[in-house]
């Protein structure tokens, strides 16, 4: 029987503005997923080490005070730099839409911008999220 | 395409969840309603706590800057006054927010992007380059590291040779809504007081017209409370600062007529204005007969509000200008001291000059052209808003009460439990829109295909690159013997019992950063950690 989809969900950078991320993360547990949030004021290394050692299928990741540009392309390549090239990253937050294909080409795989609904997110991980190396 | 049979009925109860009638009428103001009332500028200050509100003086425009270095907020300041703003209000950047230099490893990224970066008096000196301290108000939102950003304040106005007591102006300084609801900290709640206590007497003997503390509901409603919660909390939270005051020895009416609010005004227009009247009567109760402050202005609740930028939509923008007007509108009519208005673009990004200027003008319109500050409370004896007013109150007492059980705020926030509390309401909200059982204009309804596209303002990614240049200069250049004796003081100060500002305030006038004024505090008391609730 297949596992539940493991769902690493953190606030990179400083700001304290979880409201999103808390109700993005009972959604996700409302939809069956098992979901780990981090807390507050991770840094790259926290996050790329903490979704390594739990085994995450998906990273999302929450940040509003703009520094996405440098730390979200930062955690993907952490996470490769673990061996690590099938796990599903996402992010969302005060992203200007101008800001986002240059994330999407540094391996994000999905931003969802400030009017993203909960229904969208879920269906997006849905679709997208599937066990990593479920050994056969 | 939907229908119109499947829209909600309007709603039967406020943001909240407070009952609301189909129509009030005298019979619902029988009872007690007069006394609670009072005449404005009078106890219980229901209706205002000046006799003559806005005929006397309009509220304070003060829009809430801070990007990039300390040169781009500056011009940003410059352009504010000459347009009419009648105080500055201060944003800073989350590594300022948190303790850090521009050059710390945390700080990677996040430097000028969301207020300005300040390390040193140098910054500040710059940050208000061609303003005399003594001709504006400023206030400052800062919180962990104000007691620093408050000397360095302090020590620039001596630059400009003026006297403490000529500055005026706030400092937020309050930690317990950090750990309810913003989130932005260096040592946990029990040391971090002890710094507060030490602010409020050095504000007392030195800043005869300095608010040490804005307690703030603002982030509280931010992080998803209701109206309710909000004023709970932040009652709540302005009773543990009385206590704190108190316990470090303060007459409360020498420091109290100091402490000022900071609300949030959202979307529900009647509960908003309820919720600065009954803000009002309580906090004059819980003066009087809590505490037994004896001077008037002990038991005024002097507030400043922002509108809730938490209701503003990514979608169809503009419809933001018509939401700020609204809400702008329920403060003035709530009786607000001072008011920020937000701009249309900041669920994308730091608001344009254009927005802001939008956003500005909101507030010129509401108090020159419509005529809502020719008379006091204008809605003051209204069936409706009274009975709501009283609806607030009640409902406010009742979470106070539970806060008391706890044995205080501090002990609450300890226990987790207002955070709790926000997180249901701000899911159980989330869950109500995606449900459609709440419309939100242009998000879960009136929705169009293609969306419009609004200038966004960039910050310059070369400004983290100045910023570090800038501090690693003055560290280079300042007498780092003077520092290292000022920090070993501090650090004494800081272990013992003797007052951390006047240490403090000699570390930033050696031009000491706030980094390394904060490491202090995370050497002698250790680093915050909060153990994450979902």
């Amino acid at each position: 029987m297949a596992r539940a989809v493991r769902i690493l969900l953190a606030k990179p950078g400083l700001d304290g503005h979880d409201r999103g991320i808390k109700v993005v993360a009972r959604a996700l547990r409302d939809a069956g997923y098992e979901v780990i949030y981090t807390g507050l004021h991770q840094t790259p290394e926290m996050i790329a080490n903490a979704a390594v050692q739990e085994d995450a299928d998906a990273v999302g990741l929450s940040i509003l005070s703009g520094a996405h540009n440098t730390l979200f392309p930062r955690i993907v390549t952490l996470i490769r730099d673990h061996g690590v090239t099938d796990m599903v990253v996402f992010g969302g937050g005060i992203i200007p839409e101008e800001d986002v294909p240059a994330l999407l080409h540094a391996g994000i795989n999905k931003i969802f911008g400030p009017g993203a609904s909960l229904e969208e997110i879920v269906r997006w991980v849905r679709d997208n999220v599937r066990p990593r190396g479920v050994a056969a | 395409m939907e229908t119109l049979a499947r829209k909600p009925a309007p709603p039967r109860e406020t943001l909240s969840g407070l009952p609301v009638n189909e129509v009030y009428g005298p019979e619902d103001l029988a009872g007690p309603v007069g006394a609670d009332l009072g005449r404005p500028g009078e106890y219980p200050f229901t209706r205002g706590i000046h006799p003559t509100m806005y005929r006397g003086r309009l509220w304070t425009m003060r829009q809430f800057a801070g990007f990039g270095a300390a040169e781009d907020t500056n011009r940003r300041f410059h352009y504010l006054l000459e347009h009419g703003q009648t105080g500055l209000s201060v944003a800073f950047d989350m590594p300022t927010l948190m303790g850090y230099d521009s050059d710390h490893p945390r700080a990677l990224g996040e430097v000028g992007r969301e207020g300005v970066a300040i390390d040193s008096l140098a910054d500040m000196e710059i940050l208000f380059a061609g303003i005399p301290l003594d001709r504006v108000t400023t206030s400052m939102t800062i919180n962990a590291p104000a007691n620093v950003l408050l000397a360095m304040y302090v020590a620039l106005a001596e630059k400009q040779g003026l006297r403490h007591d000529q500055l005026g102006g706030t400092t937020q300084t309050d930690m317990l809504k950090e750990f309810i609801a913003q989130k932005e900290w260096i040592v946990s709640p029990r040391p971090s007081m002890r710094l507060i206590q030490d602010m409020l007497a050095f504000g007392t003997r030195e800043l005869p017209m300095w608010n040490v503390i804005s307690i703030s509901g603002y982030h509280i409603r931010e992080a998803g409370a209701t109206a309710v919660q909000e004023l709970a909390f932040t009652l709540a939270d302005g009773a543990a600062y009385v206590e704190a005051g108190r316990a470090a020895g303060l007459d409360v009416d020498a420091f109290a007529p100091r402490l000022s609010f900071f609300f949030d005004v959202h979307d529900d227009f009647f509960e908003e204005i309820a919720k600065f009247r009954a803000a009002r009567r309580m906090w004059a109760r819980i003066m009087r007969d809590r505490f037994g402050a004896k001077n008037p202005r002990s038991w005024w609740l002097r507030t400043h509000a922002q509108t809730a930028g938490v209701s503003l939509t990514a979608q169809q923008p503009l419809n933001n200008i018509a939401r700020v007007a609204l809400q702008a509108l329920a403060a003035v009519l709530g009786g607000t001291q001072s008011l920020h208005t937000n701009s249309m673009d900041e669920t994308y990004a730091l608001p344009t000059e254009e927005a802001v200027t939008v956003a500005l003008r909101t507030q010129q319109i509401i108090a020159h052209e419509t005529g809502v500050t020719a008379t006091v409370d204008p809605l003051g004896g209204s069936y409706f808003l009274e009975t709501l007013t009283n609806q607030v109150e009640d409902a406010a007492w009742a979470y106070m009460k539970k806060i008391d059980e706890f044995g205080g705020m501090v002990a609450a926030v300890e226990a987790g439990y207002p955070q709790r509390e926000i997180a249901e309401a701000s899911f159980r909200f989330q869950q109500e829109v995606e449900r459609g059982e709440r419309i939100i204009v242009g998000v879960n309804d009136f929705v169009v295909d293609e969306e419009p596209k609004i200038p966004i303002l960039k910050i310059d990614p070369e400004v983290e690159h100045r910023q570090v240049e800038r501090t690693q200069r003055v560290r280079a250049e300042r007498d780092n013997a003077r520092v290292q004796r000022a920090l070993v003081a501090l650090r004494r100060a800081a272990q013992g019992s003797e007052n951390t500002m006047d240490c403090i305030l000699e570390c930033v006038r050696a031009y000491a950063t706030q980094g390394e004024i904060c490491d202090v505090f995370r050497l002698v008391y250790g680093e915050h950690r909060e153990s994450a609730i979902i």
